[in-house]
């Protein structure tokens, strides 16, 4: 029985997760529309989706070692986590803030259909295993 | 889930931005209130919006963006009122005017305010839209495998 799920499934349950953590990045961009000093900010989705499946070669690797047991973890040591990004302004503004509401709400709005995609894929993945288990 | 912090998120969010709504009507509704004396005159007000700050809570409960980036709403810090200087109006009439003949109005802009208003009534469609969104996303999760 050589059937695991991670291989059943694909790259698409971590793209999935990714999405997901995306788009409440996306929407925290959004709400902050109009505060003062915020810092827009995402994520290198390819980057951190070939971490995650394990690509090493695909991205360079810009985590802190932990070369000493004393040594406290970098912000993106722990798994599950990512490296956040902070995105370039098209255009600054007075208060500080570089969340650019057109960019940010068509972003989410690719990052939803793209969500969709995942979900997709994934929901066609259950369905063979199904067929598979059924052998209908 | 993290689709589900974008409840929190976009409703804190719509609450401040409600908050400036009130204030911005507030502004309008009193732009010609006068007072007796110049210092009880009413100053327009505006809301300071900031980033809400993670409780430990949060922190040892959620994973990835969120707790890595502390919080993730928007907290209104507080409400302050303009230090612009008053508007001062020639009308020696008024039971409220000094000795030169000058009333002190409020400071408030209607331009200013309408502005305003409309910027936030656009913040919270648009986080309206974005809470739809994830609602819709998550109920397919949910239906995931059916």
């Amino acid at each position: 029985m050589n059937i695991s799920f991670d291989n059943a499934l694909g790259p698409h349950a971590a793209a999935l997760k990714l999405r997901d953590m995306r788009a409440e990045l996306l929407a925290r961009n959004i709400a902050h529309a109009d505060t003062p000093g915020f810092k827009a900010q995402d994520i290198d989705f390819a980057a951190e989706l070939s971490r995650r499946l394990g690509d090493a070669g695909a991205t360079a690797d810009t985590r802190i070692r932990q070369t000493s047991g004393q040594h406290l973890p970098g912000p993106s040591g722990a798994s599950g986590s990512v490296t956040l990004r902070y995105r370039t302004p098209l255009m600054g503004s007075f208060d500080g803030n570089t969340v650019d509401t057109q960019t940010e709400q068509a972003e989410f709005a690719r990052n939803n259909m793209q969500l969709q995609a995942a979900l997709r894929f994934l929901d066609g993945r259950f369905k063979g295993l199904m067929n598979a288990i059924k052998g209908e | 889930m993290a689709l589900l912090n974008v409840f929190d998120v976009a409703g804190s969010a719509m609450a401040a931005q409600s908050v400036r709504l009130n204030t911005t009507a507030s502004n309008i509704a009193n732009a010609q209130s006068v007072a007796a004396n110049p210092d009880e005159t009413y100053r327009a007000r505006h809301p300071v919006f900031a980033q809400q700050l993670a409780t430990q809570q949060q922190l040892m409960g959620q994973s990835g963006a969120a707790a890595q980036n502390g919080g993730a709403g928007v907290q209104v810090l507080g409400i302050v009122e303009s230090q612009a200087p008053l508007e001062m109006r020639y009308e020696p009439d008024h039971p409220y005017a000094n000795e030169d003949g000058y009333v002190a109005y409020p400071n408030v802009s209607v331009v200013e305010e309408m502005a305003n208003m409309i910027s936030a009534s656009r913040s919270f469609q648009l986080n309206v839209e974005v809470l739809n969104t994830a609602k819709t996303l998550a109920e397919r999760v949910l239906n995931l495998g059916q």
